[in-house]
């Protein structure tokens, strides 16, 4: 859109100046959920530069440096900061891998949902009728089921494989960006813009793309931010299960997983930090995502 | 109203029948069963002869047909581990499932009500932040996790509950229970928490918002001046009118907990549905997984079904057509 402004101020001064980041500044969870986002999408970025092993090159393994405790523990070497597991891995760079996978699965799989859902979206919206009847049938027949049972499903079908998560998860996610960009639809379609848009002859999807699309975007970005979140969450419950991620790609869920197999015998660090990284990166996209929404949803204000 | 009950009736007998067709077409892309009943050294005759009991030589066509037919005479197959009819499989594991929910509910509720009308009632107040603080890690938080490390706490440090299993059960009224002797509920108390704390941290942040809805209201002023005590005004007027919006929410509560109790029960060892539908997964047992799905969607399909019935009973504004 910028490239219909002329002389137009770079866009980074034109956000620092509006409401949402003057808002941003002055909320502490804003910025405290935007600190974790961002640290986390460091560690995800450098990771080969943050741990002295790479986790899945058998050649780096010591099995004689297997299940060392964390390094403020008895036992701990300051070698392996949060430990090592049953083939002598280093957790954290375990974690640092595992992350890199969960945020992929994440960002990717909220990317196919918003795509297919808001074109879904806008053209029931847009033209109506059957294809318009059929299309929120659906949606609303998948709504009344829990997204995770129908994703633990889909994957008993598939097998398991990255691009199978992504499936599944784009197949139960598209369905909010659907409803939340139809519903906007119908209410620009009957705005004067749009009319005006018409009588000068402009093509429908010209019309869809250039003026509705735009004025509807605004939700979707409260959806997709939280939908990361969810998706993290839901792939690790899937790969814990065993239905998602393969052992040779581990995400976050995953080690959990490989984790709780010895959890009884007392080894707990194996298992607990990865969950713990997963809570605290959900726990600041939920926490960017609450700030966001009550910025961009007028309703509430 | 008459009318509407008829009109969500028929929506309800098609949802069934969308998701009858969806399983089965899934069911169809997962391979062939057929390996899964001859013997590994069987003949290729032998292997066809399987395949003709079974009906897979016949078109997707027929075959569906076959399938629908067969569960509306309640015929839903034999488990091919069990060796047993699939349905009572399920049925068996049924009030193990439906333990842990009820009671992660009535935990939720009994916790997530009070939490909720505080913090709706005094947003600004440092507890309120605090509890929103909370509520927010415990959506972020996988859930199975915490039942891990509830686990590792509770019974393998402290041992003060049992780490899986269900322990001893009494019978009622054909169902086998665990609440009903100490032992038995300590075994329910690790699976439930675990399972309460998603849907408390959303009960609570729900009840919040409608409570600071509803407190906003003309009503609530004038009971104020009035001078209804605080307390009554909070939990009579207040609560009680921010409740009702919570009835919609019922439906997708007990799905959820449904659907994570598959989680629940595999990391507790609890032999409810959600465990038999994650073994019969692995084990590729096929009328298991089909009986768990149309169970499942006729128990949402009925659920939703009440709840919008119940509604509109309760809320005369909502116009039923």
């Amino acid at each position: 859109m910028a490239t219909n402004m002329p002389a137009a101020p770079s866009a980074l001064r034109r956000f620092m100046a509006s409401e949402l980041a003057h808002n941003w500044l002055r909320s502490a969870s804003a910025i405290a959920g935007s600190i974790i986002i961002l640290g986390f999408v460091v560690m995800v970025t450098a990771g080969p530069y943050l741990t002295a092993q790479n986790p899945y090159d058998v050649r780096q393994l010591d099995i004689m440096e297997a299940f060392k405790p964390p390094m403020w523990l008895e036992g701990g070497t300051g070698q392996y900061i949060l430990g090592t597991d049953q083939q002598g891995r280093d957790v954290w760079a375990s974690i640092v891998y595992g992350s890199r996978i969960s945020l992929f699965i994440g960002l990717a799989a909220m990317l196919g949902s918003a795509l297919i859902g808001a074109t879904l979206g806008l053209v029931a919206g847009f033209y109506g009728g059957r294809l318009d009847t059929v299309i929120m049938r659906i949606a609303d027949i998948q709504l009344s089921f829990p997204s995770v049972l129908i994703a633990l499903v889909l994957m008993s079908a598939f097998g398991t494989g990255v691009d199978k998560v992504l499936i599944a998860l784009v197949s139960v996610g598209w369905v909010v960006y659907a409803r939340t960009v139809r519903g906007a639809t119908l209410r620009e379609k009957s705005r004067e813009y749009v009319q005006a848009a018409r009588v000068s002859g402009l093509p429908n999807h010209k019309i869809i793309l250039k003026h509705v699309l735009p004025n509807v975007l605004t939700p979707l970005i409260v959806i997709a931010t939280i939908q990361v979140g969810t998706f993290i969450l839901i792939e690790a419950s899937l790969s814990f299960l065993g239905v998602g991620v393969p052992i040779t790609q581990p995400s976050l869920g995953l080690l959990i997983k490989n984790g709780f197999d010895v959890l009884f015998s007392g080894l707990w660090w194996i298992s607990v930090f990865p969950g713990l990284f997963i809570m605290l990166v959900v726990f600041g996209i939920n926490l960017l995502g609450d700030f966001l929404r009550d910025e961009l949803n007028p309703r509430l204000k | 109203m008459f009318g509407y009950l008829i009109k969500r009736f028929i929506q309800m007998i098609f949802v069934l029948w969308i998701v009858s067709v969806l399983v089965f077409v899934m069911m169809s892309f997962t391979g062939d069963p057929t390996y899964m009943m001859v013997p590994l050294d069987a003949t290729d005759e032998q292997i066809e002869q399987a395949r003709r009991i079974l009906g897979l030589d016949q078109s997707h066509l027929v075959q569906y047909w076959r399938f629908l037919t067969n569960l509306l005479q309640g015929d839903f197959g034999r488990s091919f581990v069990f060796r047993q009819p699939a349905l009572q499989l399920i049925m068996e594991r049924l009030p193990a499932t439906l333990e842990i929910v009820f009671l992660a509910m009535i935990m939720a509720l009994v916790v997530a009500i009070p939490l909720g009308v505080y913090a709706g009632a005094y947003p600004q107040r440092a507890g309120s932040r605090a509890l929103m603080a909370g509520s927010l890690v415990g959506i972020s938080l996988p859930g199975f996790w915490l039942g891990m490390v509830l686990i590792f706490i509770f019974a393998v440090k402290l041992q003060m509950f049992p780490s899986s299993g269900r322990g001893p059960t009494e019978v009622i009224w054909g169902m086998r229970l665990s609440f009903l002797s100490w032992e038995g509920f300590r075994h329910l108390i690790l699976p439930a928490v675990t399972l309460s704390i998603g849907t408390l941290a959303i009960l609570m942040r729900i009840i919040r918002a409608e409570m600071m809805e509803v407190l906003r209201q003309d009503y609530i002023k004038f009971a104020r001046a009035k001078g209804a005590a605080n307390r009554f005004v909070l939990f009579k007027h207040g609560l009680k009118n921010a409740l009702i919006p919570l009835i919609t929410v019922f439906g997708l509560m007990l799905g959820d907990l449904i659907a994570f109790a598959t989680l629940t029960e595999t990391i507790f060892a609890w032999p409810g549905i959600g465990k038999l539908l994650v073994d019969s997964i692995y084990r590729g047992d096929r009328p298991v997984i089909v009986v768990y799905l149309m169970f499942v969607a006729f128990l949402f399909v009925v659920v939703n079904f009440l709840v919008d019935v119940a509604y509109a009973l309760i809320d005369p504004r909502i116009k039923v057509t």
